[in-house]
C-alpha cells in the first residue's frame, strides 16, 4: 500500500512536471564552467528535462551554449533594454561538462590583486577545472586590461554586460544580475524560481519579488565550508538573506542541511536534502602517464584550508615510515601550495611528494588510471564529486567525515579528518591486504552508478509539485 | 511403546540462543608489533551487564517464574562459552540465574563450540577441542553434560553431522530452510544419511524469525504480535506433523525488541498458553529423542545455516574480505599450537569467534542493516582493517618470521621496514 501511494505521489510529480516550468539562475554553464557548481546545474539540468521539466536557465553570459532537451540557456547579458521581450533563441551551444573556461587572449594579462578585502583573493592558475576543478569558490581576483564590463562580443545597446566569471566586480555583477532577473521573470511565464548558490540568491529574490512566484535556493556551499570561522559577512549576509525569502531550500547533504539550520538559523523543516549525482564516465582511453613509482597515494582538489592538504602529508609521512617506496601526488592548486611544499620538506617527504598544479580532465582521467588510491581529507565539504568520479575510475576511496559525500557512499573508507593516523593506517591497510582493496574497488565501483542525477532530479520535482500545488 | 505421544499431541521445543562476542578495541596499522591489548574489555563489560539488566536477568526470571507456576513448561539454551567466560567477569549474577533454571530439572543445554567460532571449517581437532572445552565448562557450572548440539550459526553439512556424531553426540540442530529441506516439513524429527545415529532437528526459521525479527509489524494494525495470535499459526500446522522446533536469539528479549513494546509480555503469555493446552507438550530436545522416531534421513552436502536470505556461509564468508581474513585466521593453527603459547592459543581462538567475520559484510539490503545492527564498526571495510591489524600483530607474536606471509603488500615493488619493534 505504502508503495503504490509512493508511486502515485512520484507519477503525479512526473505528470504536472510535464507542465512545469522552472526559471533556474546559475553562475556558469558548460562549457563554461570553472568548478562543481556548473557541473551540477549541468547533471541536474540535464535530469531534469529528461524528466520532462522545462527550464529556462540564465546564467550571466551565454557564449556557445545550444538548447538541449527541454532546457534553454539564456545569457542575461542579452537582456536588450528594460523593455524589450528577450530572445534567447539564438547562439546555443552545449558541449561536454569538462570543457575548460578559457578567457580568450586574457590570460597572459592576469595580474593578481587585492581588490576587496573581503573576498580572499587566490593566485590559481587560469586552468582550474572540473570537481576538482574547484575553482568555484576561488573568487579568483584578477585584473585584465580589458574592461570586464565592456567585454568582447557585447551588444552595444544591451544595458548589462557580465564576465559571468568571478572577477573583482563580483559584487557590483551579482546585483546587476538580479536587476536583470527582476526583467526577465517579468517578461516570461514560469511556475518556480530555482537559484544555485549566493552569487544568484538575489536574482531569485527578485525574480520571486516581479512574478510572485516561489523560490527555491538551493545550497551547494555555504561561507562556512570555504572560509571555516574567518568569513566574509558581505557574503554569508547574502546567503542568509537568500535563504529567508527562499519558499524551500535544497541542501547537497544533511552536513550542509546542518550548517544551514545552525549557523543561518533556518528552521530543519524548510530545509530538505537532496544528494548531488555523478555522470556515467564516457569510456575511452586515456593517454598513459609515466609511472612515477608504485604505489601512488592521491590527492585532487583546490590546495586550501578547507580541502585539508596538510593533513594529507602529516599522514603521509606515517605511512612513509613503514612503506618507504610509496608516491604521494598533491594535483591542484590554491593558495595553500606554497605551504604544502614547505610543509612537505619539513618533513623530509619531498622525495616522495609530487605537486602537478592544475589538471586537465584529460590528465585528471590519467592521475586515476596511476592511483591506488584517493584521499579526501576535507576540513568542510558541503558534498565532493571527485570520490565519487575516483570510485567510476575503480580507484578505492578514504573520504573525511566531514562531508556530504560520506553520506551517500557505503564503500569508502570514511576518517576524521584530523586523525591523521587512522588515514595513515587506512592507508597502509589498502597496501597491505589486497582483498581490501579489492572488494572496496569492485562494490564501489557498483555503487557510483546509482548515485545518478537522475535520482536527485526526481526528489526536486516533487519539490516543485509540492510548492504548485499548496493552496 | 508407551511413550510414543497421542497422534493429537503436538511436540513443541523452544532454544534460546545466548552469545555476546568479545569485541576489539581500535588496532592501528601502527599498533601492529607493540602487542599491545587486541581486546576492548571495558566496551565489553558495559555491553554484558546492560544486556544482563534488559535482557538475561529479567527473562530468566520470568521462565523461572513460569517453570515454577507450569510443570509442564520446558527451556532449552545454547550458551557460548564466550559468553559464559564474560557474564563470569562482568555479571556473575547471571550465571547465578542460570543455575537456578538448571536446577529446576526443566532446563537443558545445548553443546557448542566454545568460541562461538567456524572451527567445524579449520580442522576436526580445532573443532573437537573447542566442543569439548564448552562441554566441560557447561557440565563445571550447571552440573550437566549436554548430549545434543548446535554448531554455530546452526551451520550445519552431512559433513558436519559426521563430526558431531564422532564426538559422541545423538542429535544435532539445523535450520528448516527450504533450499535444505525441499518440500520436507521441518515438523518431523530427521536422521543422517550415514544411518550413525545421529538425529536432526530443524528450526521453523519463519516462526521464530516472526518473534526475533517480525514482533512488532506481525500483529498487523492491532500492535505487536499477540501469544494468541502465534499459537492459532502453530494450529494451522498439519495434524501428521508432531515435533516444532523454534529457536531464537535470547537478546531477543528486552535487548533487539524493547520491554516497553511488550516482549516480556509476549514471551510469558506464550509460555503460558503452550504449557496449558492439551493439543501440546513442551519437550526437551533430550525428551523429544526418546519420544519420536525419525521419519527419514536428510542429506545436505552443502553447508546451511540460520543467518540472511541465503542461509548458508555468505554472512561470514561471503567477500574476499571475509575469505582472507578466515584463511589468514586458519593459516596459524599450526604455528600456534607449535608455540605452546596459552595466551598466544586463548587470543587466536577468540578471534576464531564468527561476530569478527560477520561484520565485514558487505551485502546490502535487509541483510545488510541486520549485519549493521550487530557491527560495533562504521564499515566492513573497518571491521576488516581492524581484524587484520590484530591477526598480524598475533602472527608476530607466534613467529617473526611469519611477517613476509602475513604483511605482503598488494604491490610487490614494495619494501617493508620491518613492522617488528
Amino acid at each position: 500500500m505504502a508503495d503504490i501511494c509512493r508511486f502515485l505521489k512520484v507519477a503525479h510529480g512526473w505528470f504536472s512536471s510535464q507542465k512545469m516550468k522552472i526559471l533556474m539562475f546559475g553562475w556558469e554553464f558548460p562549457p563554461h564552467i570553472s568548478g562543481g557548481l556548473g557541473t551540477a546545474c549541468f547533471g541536474l539540468t540535464q535530469s531534469l528535462s529528461r524528466l520532462k521539466t522545462r527550464i529556462l536557465f540564465v546564467v550571466p553570459k551565454a557564449e556557445g551554449h545550444r538548447p538541449f532537451g527541454g532546457v534553454e540557456i539564456m545569457g542575461a547579458g542579452s537582456v536588450q533594454s528594460p523593455n524589450q521581450r528577450i530572445d534567447y533563441g539564438k547562439g546555443y551551444g552545449q558541449r561536454s561538462v569538462s570543457s575548460v573556461r578559457k578567457r580568450g587572449g586574457v590570460s597572459s594579462n592576469i595580474v593578481p590583486i587585492k581588490v576587496n578585502v573581503n573576498l580572499r583573493p587566490y593566485f590559481t592558475d587560469e586552468f582550474l577545472f572540473g570537481e576538482t576543478r574547484l575553482q568555484r569558490w576561488d573568487y579568483q581576483v584578477k585584473e585584465s586590461r580589458n574592461n570586464p564590463r565592456n567585454g568582447k562580443g557585447e551588444k552595444e545597446e544591451s544595458p548589462f554586460s557580465f564576465t559571468g566569471g568571478y572577477g573583482p566586480h563580483l559584487m557590483e555583477e551579482v546585483e546587476q544580475y538580479a536587476q536583470v532577473a527582476a526583467i526577465i521573470a517579468r517578461d516570461n511565464s514560469f511556475d518556480v524560481i530555482h537559484a544555485h548558490d549566493w552569487l544568484t540568491y538575489p536574482a531569485g529574490i527578485e525574480a520571486k519579488r516581479m512574478s510572485g512566484k516561489p523560490l527555491v535556493v538551493h545550497v551547494h556551499a555555504t561561507e562556512f565550508d570555504r572560509a571555516g570561522e574567518d568569513i566574509n559577512f558581505q557574503v554569508s549576509d547574502i546567503e542568509r538573506t537568500g535563504m529567508e525569502k527562499a519558499d524551500r531550500i535544497i541542501a547537497v547533504s544533511q552536513w550542509t542541511k546542518n550548517i544551514i539550520v545552525s549557523r543561518y538559523g533556518i528552521p530543519e523543516n524548510k530545509v530538505t536534502v537532496v544528494h548531488n549525482g555523478v555522470a556515467a564516465k564516457p569510456d575511452k582511453v586515456c593517454a598513459a602517464m609515466p609511472l612515477i613509482g608504485e604505489p601512488v597515494i592521491t590527492f585532487l582538489g583546490r590546495i586550501t584550508h578547507q580541502k585539508g592538504p596538510a593533513y594529507f602529508l602529516e599522514a603521509a609521512c606515517k605511512v612513509l615510515q613503514k612503506f618507504p617506496d610509496v608516491h604521494f601526488v598533491m594535483a591542484g592548486s590554491g593558495d595553500l601550495l606554497p605551504n604544502m611544499m614547505e610543509l612537505a620538506a619539513t618533513l623530509k617527504i619531498s622525495s616522495r611528494v609530487h605537486f602537478t598544479g592544475f589538471l586537465k580532465s584529460a590528465k585528471v582521467d590519467q592521475v586515476w588510471a596511476i592511483s591506488n588510491v584517493y584521499v579526501m581529507p576535507s576540513v568542510s565539504e558541503p558534498f565532493g564529486i571527485a570520490p565519487l568520479e575516483a570510485m567510476m575510475s575503480g580507484v578505492p576511496v578514504i573520504i573525511s567525515k566531514q562531508s556530504g559525500v560520506s553520506e551517500v557512499v557505503r564503500h569508502a573508507i570514511k576518517v576524521d579528518f584530523w586523525d591523521t593516523e587512522a588515514l595513515a593506517s587506512a592507508i597502509c591497510d589498502l597496501l597491505t591486504y589486497e582483498s581490501l582493496n579489492n572488494t572496496i574497488k569492485r562494490e564501489s565501483l557498483e555503487e557510483s552508478k546509482k548515485i545518478t542525477w537522475d535520482r536527485a532530479a526526481t526528489k526536486i520535482n516533487i519539490i516543485y509539485d509540492e510548492l504548485t500545488t499548496k493552496t | 511403546m508407551n511413550s510414543r505421544p497421542k497422534p493429537d499431541v503436538r511436540n513443541l521445543n523452544i532454544y534460546f540462543q545466548v552469545h555476546q562476542p568479545r569485541r576489539l578495541g581500535q588496532f592501528s596499522f601502527f599498533d601492529i608489533g607493540t602487542h599491545r591489548d587486541y581486546f576492548d574489555d571495558g566496551a565489553n563489560q558495559i555491553i554484558m551487564r546492560r544486556v544482563a539488566k534488559d535482557c538475561y536477568l529479567p527473562a530468566n526470571q520470568l521462565l523461572l517464574k513460569l517453570i515454577k507456576q507450569y510443570p509442564l513448561v520446558r527451556v532449552t539454551f545454547s550458551i557460548s562459552g564466550v559468553a559464559l567466560k564474560q557474564m563470569e567477569r562482568f555479571a556473575p549474577a547471571v550465571i547465578d540465574s542460570f543455575k537456578l533454571l538448571a536446577e529446576t530439572g526443566s532446563v537443558s543445554f545445548l553443546s557448542e563450540t566454545y568460541y562461538h567460532s567456524l572451527a567445524c571449517l579449520i580442522s576436526p581437532e580445532e573443532f573437537a577441542a573447542q566442543v569439548k572445552m564448552h562441554q566441560e565448562r557447561i557440565h563445571h557450572l550447571f552440573g550437566m553434560w549436554p548430549t545434543v548440539f548446535r554448531n554455530t550459526e546452526l551451520i550445519y553439512s552431512d559433513e558436519i553431522g559426521r563430526a558431531v556424531r564422532d564426538l559422541g553426540f545423538e542429535a544435532v540442530f539445523a535450520d528448516g530452510c527450504e533450499s535444505a529441506m525441499g518440500i520436507c516439513s521441518p515438523h518431523h524429527l530427521y536422521k543422517h544419511p550415514d544411518n550413525n545415529g545421529l538425529k536432526i532437528f530443524f528450526r521453523n526459521y519463519r516462526l521464530s524469525d516472526d518473534i526475533a525479527f517480525r514482533f512488532l509489524q506481525k500483529g498487523g494494525k492491532a500492535g505487536p504480535l499477540t501469544p494468541k495470535k502465534y499459537v492459532q499459526w502453530l494450529d494451522g500446522i498439519p495434524k501428521d506433523e508432531n515435533l516444532i522446533t523454534l529457536s531464537l536469539d535470547y537478546e531477543t528479549f528486552g535487548e533487539h525488541q524493547k520491554k516497553q513494546n511488550g516482549i516480556f509480555q509476549f514471551l510469558e503469555g506464550f509460555i503460558a498458553l503452550l504449557a496449558t493446552d492439551k493439543k501440546y507438550r513442551m519437550v526437551t530436545p533430550e525428551e523429544a529423542i526418546h519420544l519420536l522416531p525419525p521419519v527419514a534421513s536428510m542429506s545436505l552436502p552443502n553447508p546451511i545455516s540460520w543467518a540472511d536470505r541465503e542461509h548458508d556461509l555468505s554472512a561470514w564468508l561471503g567477500n574476499d574480505m571475509q575469505r582472507d581474513a578466515f584463511a589468514t585466521l586458519k593459516k596459524m593453527e599450526l604455528g600456534v599450537i607449535k608455540s605452546g603459547n596459552h595466551d598466544l592459543l586463548a587470543a587466536w581462538r577468540y578471534l576464531q569467534t564468527s561476530d569478527h567475520l560477520y561484520y565485514m559484510s558487505t551485502k546490502a539490503g535487509d541483510d545488510g542493516n541486520v549485519h549493521n545492527y550487530f557491527s560495533p564498526y562504521a564499515s566492513p571495510y573497518e571491521a576488516f582493517m581492524n581484524y587484520m591489524n590484530v591477526m598480524s600483530d598475533l602472527s608476530l607474536r607466534i613467529d617473526t618470521s611469519d611477517l613476509s606471509r602475513n604483511l605482503k603488500p598488494v604491490y610487490h615493488k614494495i619494501n617493508i621496514k620491518s613492522a617488528v619493534p
